[in-house]
């Protein structure tokens, strides 16, 4: 393994401009990239959740300018149902494939896994930069449905067939929006299959001396599992994205049935099956949901560790844990098909892993937990971050106990106590992955250090805006609110309309928080303190690099060689309270696990 | 801050817990014979959940507050019993938590599923269509006449394709776009889809089911008590999603049969 690093990836700094900075072979570069598709992605996603907010709470608002996004969706800039869909449909979209799949994973991997196996660059840096071009194009033909015919699809991120399949008699947005969609998400898929081969090729291969699986950090290995979980789960996707495109451009019928009469119009479908759809799709998302948050497990362990200065109770039990979640997440996914028409026998086949999912999920945060007793923390906005990943990640995974179960699932399924699960466990939860993450290595990215006291007022806002946008979402879901309604005209869900109103202003509020992380990310890109090499004290690879940020081969001329346990804290050694893993110093240590 | 940030958590998780201990926002009260065992198992679940939740949020809490005030001599000490520890925690307490949690749904589960309804079960059909429910009773010679596709159409009120010239069973068939059963008598729904995917979920009655085109589903239940009642899809379908719905009116065995009385001489 420690052979290949030096030559297979060796690449000269690029000269002109655009080899530098757009079509760039440096996996740092296009960790970057990934960062910043994220950034812009999650900003319209945000948008397009406020709008959403804003006409559930006043369902015949006139949101000033809307109608330019879309005239006809927004006559009078009022919103008509089908447009509320379909900006639902591109918020979750855009969110779950855009933002939290590229930017823990994608973006911080790409800049630190290489690093933190002490890596010149990735195993096949053409792969890695088409990776990013290929996302980027995904994302902007997602974004050009908004542009053609009548809009985007409207059907749901979850793309149910028939719906979705059966071309525009069913509904605005079933047309060409909707073979944009299924075409973006296939480009995406190419995207994350390519990135993937080289993340596992990385961790694999690319390790230097002395660099055993079980030194590498615990964010090296949640962005391993996870790689290994997109090679599986996106392979699955893609193909059903494209059996979806065939469905309408082809006149094939993988995903209808026949004698569909729709609009008065028998179709001229035959043999397909709309169940066939969701064993494809739920194959791959549920899968998803713990590609979106084992990075951020990852993310968060190392930076709780770096501040809570001491070693995880055990690394190996949170690396098997993580192992345990991906291996079982391919188990559960027909937990999201309960009442779906699937034989009810295979729902209790389904619900017994995923009730047995919560046990791995429990150790990893009582993991955490045990770690902090007795620790030395250290307060800042990264680790606050970390500790709010946790308090969320307990919020988002005991809603879990009811949504595995079938007969609860009867009163649950579509509603937005759903919607409450998913966003506090794999969206707020990762987000604040996402945020640890970046106030934790922004010095070493960029070179300066983020403003703290506006990190921290970025953190309070988003920690109480987040509850209070979805703790009242289980609460409606209780209830029976039904979810994807554009406005509530069941006579048993007017009681609720004002919890939807107090929700909406939480929303806008917590969104506008987001700009002072935007102002704090932006102003300290070009103004912020100049970044020491290791700021936060850290031992693994990223804070041993010569110059920060890193020079174009990492390490300069000599790859590090490793001697420790990645995280070797809590120990007396001649610069402080920890060792660095290419530290040759020799300490007494009660962690050494590897 | 680090202090402040224990005490937001320890207050969010019982501003968060108050509404559910209050019963703040709950579904419509049961009417449903077999929504006893689902309530009694969402009621056991929000107990056990509740409890993992504070009791996880304010150790967090309470672990923030008192270790990130550590003195530069301190050391840094081990949780008793360590990741052994937790990991016996993790399978003992969650295990056996959520594998109880499991086993008893079984039976929840089965009472809907896995019980065939009775052979006198009312039979009423079901079709949902983009962006409404239709009915069909058998009518006094208790059989559904067959469907045809083709003949399906909005504009001429023919909703499920039927054939009233030449099928006989079709002729005495009951079409309504509102539901109406009697009380305390098992109903037995077959389920059809015209157009594409939708749901029948009526929260009071504890039943949910999709409606999956090109499959013939089924459910039974009984209902208990008298009175009006909302089945609203849950599956999207569509611009008119949110308006889909349909009211079950359940009514004494009497009243039903005058229902149904007035329905026939409406086709």
């Amino acid at each position: 393994m420690h052979d290949m690093s030096a030559h297979a990836v060796h690449h000269a700094p690029p000269t002109s401009f655009l080899r530098k900075h757009v079509f760039s072979l440096d996996h740092k570069v296009i960790g970057k990239q990934y960062y910043g598709l994220a950034l812009v992605a999650v900003l319209v996603g945000m948008v397009l959740s406020w709008l959403m907010r804003l006409h559930l709470g006043w369902t015949n608002l006139a949101i000033p300018g809307l109608h330019f996004l879309s005239s006809n969706g927004a006559p009078g800039d009022v919103m008509t149902p089908e447009y509320y869909l379909q900006l639902m449909t591109m918020h979750g979209t855009i969110m779950v494939f855009f933002v939290l799949t590229t930017a823990p994973f994608a973006a911080f991997g790409n800049f630190f896994l290489p690093i933190q196996v002490g890596a010149e660059d990735m195993p096949f840096p053409h792969f890695n930069m088409m990776s990013f071009w290929v996302t980027f194009v995904g994302f902007l033909v997602l974004i050009s449905s908004f542009f053609v015919g009548d809009g985007p699809t409207l059907a749901g991120w979850t793309q149910y067939a028939p719906l979705s399949a059966v071309g525009s008699v069913a509904g605005p947005g079933e047309g060409w929006g909707e073979v944009l969609w299924a075409a973006s998400i296939g480009i995406f898929c190419i995207g994350q299959l390519l990135g993937s081969l080289n993340f596992i090729t990385t961790t694999l291969d690319m390790r230097t001396k002395g660099m055993s699986l079980w030194r590498l950090p615990l964010s090296a290995w949640a962005w391993f599992v996870t790689s290994v979980m997109g090679l599986t789960a996106f392979a699955v996707l893609m193909p059903a994205c494209i059996l979806l495109i065939l469905d309408h451009v082809a006149g094939t019928s993988f995903f209808v049935p026949s004698n569909l009469v729709i609009n008065d119009q028998l179709q001229p479908h035959s043999g397909g099956s709309t169940l066939l759809w969701q064993h494809l799709f739920w194959f791959f998302g549920h899968p998803e949901v713990y590609i979106a948050i084992i990075p951020g497990m990852g993310i968060t362990s190392h930076v709780l560790i770096t501040n809570m200065r001491r070693p995880m109770l055990s690394h190996r039990v949170l690396v098997y844990s993580m192992g345990a979640l991906a291996v079982l997440s391919y188990m559960v996914y027909g937990h999201h098909m309960f009442v779906s028409g699937m034989n009810p026998v295979s729902s209790l086949a389904f619900s017994f892993p995923t009730l047995i999912i919560t046990i791995p999920s429990t150790i990893v945060v009582l993991i955490w937990m045990g770690s902090l007793y007795g620790s030395k923390l250290r307060i800042n906005t990264a680790s606050l971050f970390a500790l709010g990943f946790i308090s969320m990640f307990i919020s988002g995974g005991v809603s879990g106990f009811f949504l595995a179960q079938p007969s609860i699932d009867i009163m649950l399924h579509a509603t937005y106590f759903v919607v409450g699960h998913f966003h506090l466990v794999m969206a707020v939860a990762a987000i604040f992955g996402i945020f640890a993450g970046t106030y934790f290595w922004f010095p070493k990215m960029f070179g300066r250090m983020m403003n703290e006291t506006l990190g921290k007022v970025h953190f309070w806002l988003t920690f109480v805006g987040a509850y209070c946008i979805f703790m009242p979402f289980h609460y409606l879901g209780i209830a029976g609110n039904v979810r994807r309604y554009q406005a509530f005209v069941d006579d048993y869900l007017q009681p609720l309309i004002p919890v939807h109103k107090f929700i909406t202003v939480a929303a806008l509020l917590t969104g506008a928080a987001q700009f002072i992380f935007l102002y704090n990310l932006i102003y300290s890109r070009f103004r912020g303190a100049t970044a020491p090499d290791n700021p936060w004290q850290g031992t693994s690879l990223e804070w041993s690099t010569p110059t920060t940020p890193p020079p174009h081969n990492n390490f300069g001329d000599h790859l590090p060689e490793v001697y420790h346990d990645p995280y070797q804290y809590g120990v007396e050694s001649s610069v402080g309270d920890y060792v660095m893993q290419a530290s040759p110093e020799q300490v007494k240590s009660a962690h050494d696990e590897a | 801050m680090a202090r402040l940030f224990a005490l937001t958590i320890v207050v969010i998780a019982i501003l968060s817990a108050i509404p559910i201990v209050r019963h703040t926002w709950a579904p419509p009260p049961d009417v449903s014979t077999h929504g006893k065992l689902i309530d009694e198992q969402m009621s056991e679940t929000m107990t056990e959940a509740g409890l993992s939740f504070l009791a996880s949020q304010f150790l967090l809490a309470w672990f923030i507050w008192r270790f990130s005030a550590s003195k530069p001599g301190d050391k840094i000490k081990t949780f008793p019993g360590g990741a052994k520890a937790m990991v016996w925690a993790a399978f003992l307490l969650v295990g056996t938590e959520v594998l109880a949690l499991g086993v008893f749904g079984v039976k929840a589960w089965a009472d809907v599923y896995f019980t065939p309804p009775a052979a006198d079960a009312l039979q009423v059909q079901v079709q949902a269509g983009q962006f409404a429910f239709y009915f069909r009773y058998p009518g006094p010679d208790g059989k559904f006449g067959p469907l045809h596709a083709d003949l399906i159409s909005e504009a001429n009120a023919n909703f499920y394709g039927l054939d009233t010239t030449h099928d006989q069973d079709s002729k005495d068939d009951i079409v309504t776009a509102e539901m109406a059963i009697p009380v305390d008598r098992e109903v037995h729904l077959l389920m059809h889809s015209k157009d594409l995917g939708h749901s029948f979920y009526v929260p009071a009655l504890r039943v949910h089911q999709d409606f999956v085109p090109g499959l013939d589903l089924s459910l039974h239940f009984t209902a208990t008590k008298v009175g009006r009642y909302e089945i609203v899809c849950t599956q999207l379908c569509g611009l008119g999603h949110y308006n889909m719905k349909a009211y079950l009116s359940v009514l004494s065995q009497s009243d039903f049969d005058d229902w149904l009385k007035k329905q026939a001489a409406l086709q």
